[in-house]
């Protein structure tokens, strides 16, 4: 039972200086209720995923084809515009990264919540007011009623946030995807913020999705984890599985990069070494072998498919962990 | 908001009356002699009388002064008279051209018609084609349609309207015949034969200035289009699944018209005195003409005056740009 499925995703950027192959392949699944956690480095394609199930990439350049995006028994990737946009902002609830930018700053916030309700549920604009005070009450947002009518700019980083996650969640979505929502606010509006999303999800029930660069929020808050690189999907496991028992290079390199409080402080921040990779073709070999410390001869000349280890883990790499030698398949 | 308007229109009165000044000082530092254009065969005893009579022998702060007091205290009293039907005893000095000794205010009101109908619609009809093509171009960006309309643009932007002027005279007027060269200014509308008449005759000099206000205008809109087509709230707007409709004329154009209206507003003073060249050309005897003849009679006081009301045109419609910006863009607060 999945709320949504997602096989061999593809999105390929067409520009001037050519191709750009941003998501490769990508297949996962969320469960009803489910929190996913996604992590990578940057321009690993986690933005570009998640815009390309509901048609967000800018298209030109982008072209999107692949297997199917299965959401609520229809193919994403095949319906015409019309019931795309029934699904965006109504089923499925995106909130983006940077909260100062992502409000239209000439409306006022009561207008830009009723905006939805009014699309999607019909409302009158009275009702949709109501309902968009009671919104702004949710995400915990003081003097709801009064604060409609107030413009984004009077508003803290910490408090658009909140309005965008109102935003998404108003017309009762099935799954929220949240790309970065913190990355731009500090550290203890973020601790705020993911208090809101978990408290949120009790209450409304919703599967999510949740992309960011910090491990220590997935640890947190994730039941599942995919990690990605190249515009791949790399590894993917339940979240303690993913803690105590990393397969790939990469993820276990990121695992590293966490800096411990509690630990030794002898290290210095330890980083990967290398840039991410800028894929001008399908790759046709690992992508991540030249920063690999474990790499060897078919890693240049095969690209490792994914590869299920125990229910739930599975990882696309050709060496192993345990043995420190290749995989056997 | 209202305060900052009442205080900006109390700080405009020195402004003016520091504009109107310079504007007096330089006039008198031009060369320029009122009898320069009279035949030859007058003797230079009576020139000299011509110019005492016309007041040039004052020294200047009492020809300013005596301006300021004719402008700024008798023609007001005047229209006013007009108006209401008043009575006002007194027989008041108006500001008096030295070409036509007919009041000056007089002629202003003579011409603004011509202008107002050829120029102002020019105006219109060049906003009201910008926007949308503004609008298109930029959505639909690096395509036929915005190719051909930048190209358009740089024509119209770049060739001068005394070219574009002959040259719609020679094709459509000479060649074609199908339009007027010359735009007559006692032409009355009485009926539709006339109605259409008169709008054949305005065809042309309207094409040339719309083109030409269009081409800038447009550029600007499609500029401002393209800032904010790549804004963040454009792509929360279609998350919430809103249709590209309201996405493009809802969002994107309701900001990207703050600095268009702004441009639009300081454009609006350019209408009463920048088509002097357009008007030239089609011999629409309007405001721009007026100024001309008056600059080569070396008609002093109507230029003066005219330049006067140019001048303040402009520091109106730079307040009307600022209140109007404040009253679109929620982010800015005058206090
Ligand atoms: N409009 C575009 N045109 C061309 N290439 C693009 C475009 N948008 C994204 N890309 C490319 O797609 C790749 C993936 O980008 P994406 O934004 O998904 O990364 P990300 O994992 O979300 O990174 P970040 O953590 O920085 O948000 C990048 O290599 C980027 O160069
Ligand atoms: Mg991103």
């Amino acid at each position: 039972m999945t709320v949504l499925d997602v096989k061999n995703l593809r999105t390929v950027f067409k520009t001037r200086q050519g191709e750009i192959h941003a998501v490769n392949s990508v297949s996962f699944d969320l469960k009803p209720g489910e929190l996913l956690g996604v992590v990578g480095e940057s321009g690993s394609g986690k933005s570009v995923t998640m815009m390309s199930l509901i048609g967000l990439v800018p298209s030109p350049p982008a072209i999107v084809d692949g297997g199917y995006v299965n959401f609520d028994g229809q193919d994403l990737l095949r319906t015409d515009q019309d019931r795309l946009r029934g699904v965006r902002g109504a089923k499925i609830g995106f909130i983006f990264q940077d909260p100062m930018t992502s409000l239209n700053p000439v409306f006022s916030i009561g207008f830009q919540l009723s905006e939805p309700l009014r699309n999607h549920m019909g409302m009158n604009k009275t009702a949709a007011r109501k309902r968009a005070a009671e919104l702004l009450d949710l995400v915990g947002i003081p003097d709801a009623a009064r604060r409609l009518s107030d413009f984004p700019h009077q508003f803290s980083g910490g408090m658009r946030q909140r309005v965008m996650i109102a935003m998404a969640l108003a017309c009762d979505p099935k799954v929220l995807i949240a790309d970065e929502p913190t990355t731009a606010l500090d550290v203890t509006i973020q601790a705020q913020i993911l208090e809101l999303v978990k408290e949120l999800r009790n209450k409304l029930g919703m599967a999510i999705i949740w992309i960011t660069h910090d491990l220590g929020v997935i640890a947190g808050i994730a039941d599942r984890v995919m990690v990605m690189y190249g515009g791949q999907v790399v590894e993917q496991a339940p979240v303690r599985e993913l803690f105590e028992n990393p397969q790939h290079p990469y993820t276990r390199a990121l695992l590293q990069t966490i800096p411990s409080v509690r630990g030794t402080r002898t290290d210095k921040l330890r980083v990967i070494e290398g840039q991410p990779p800028i894929l001008y073709a399908e790759p046709s070999a690992c992508s991540f072998r030249d920063r690999c410390t474990h790499a060897f001869e078919r890693c240049g000349i095969e690209n490792p498919l994914r590869k299920t280890l125990t229910s739930g883990h599975d990882v696309a790499c050709f060496w192993d962990p345990a043995t420190g030698e290749a995989r056997h398949d | 908001m209202f305060n900052y308007t009442i205080r900006r229109l109390f700080l405009a009165i020195p402004t003016l009356f520091f504009i109107s000044l310079i504007i007096f000082l330089l006039l008198d530092l031009a060369p320029s002699d009122p009898t320069a254009n009279l035949p030859l065969t007058i003797p230079p005893e009576v020139r000299e009388k011509i110019r005492q009579s016309l007041g040039l022998g004052e020294p200047i702060h009492i020809r300013y002064l005596l301006w300021c007091k004719q402008f700024f205290i008798n023609e007001p009293l005047n229209i006013m008279e007009q108006w209401f039907g008043w009575d006002i005893a007194g027989d008041r000095l108006r500001v008096l051209s030295w070409q036509t000794r007919s009041p000056v205010v007089d002629l202003i009101v003579q011409r603004t018609p011509q202008t107002l109908w050829v120029v102002g619609m020019s105006y219109v009809v060049g906003v009201l084609i910008a926007l949308p093509i503004g609008i298109i171009s930029a959505y639909r960006q690096y395509s036929w349609f915005d190719q051909v309309g930048t190209f358009i643009s740089m024509i119209g932007f770049s060739v001068p309207t005394f070219f574009t002027g002959v040259l719609m005279i020679v094709v459509f007027s000479v060649w074609l015949g199908w339009f007027p060269s010359i735009y007559d200014t006692t032409h009355q509308v009485t009926d539709w034969a006339s109605f259409w008449q008169q709008i054949r005759q305005m065809v042309m000099p309207v094409a040339v200035l719309a083109l030409f206000n269009a081409a800038q205008i447009s550029r600007f809109m499609r500029a401002s289009m393209l800032d904010n087509l790549n804004q963040d709230y454009v792509r929360t707007a279609r998350a919430k699944g809103l249709g590209e409709r309201t996405v493009v004329l809802v969002h994107v154009l309701r900001n990207s018209l703050i600095p268009v209206v702004t441009v639009i507003a300081l454009g609006v003073p350019q209408v009463f005195g920048g088509a002097i060249i357009t008007e030239q050309v089609f011999k629409v005897n309007g405001l721009g003409q007026l100024l001309i003849i008056s600059i080569q009679g070396g008609d002093l006081p109507t230029v003066q005056t005219l330049t006067f009301i140019f001048a303040f045109l402009i520091v109106l419609f730079n307040l009307i740009a600022d209140v109007l910006y404040g009253v679109l863009d929620p982010r800015i607060r005058y206090d």
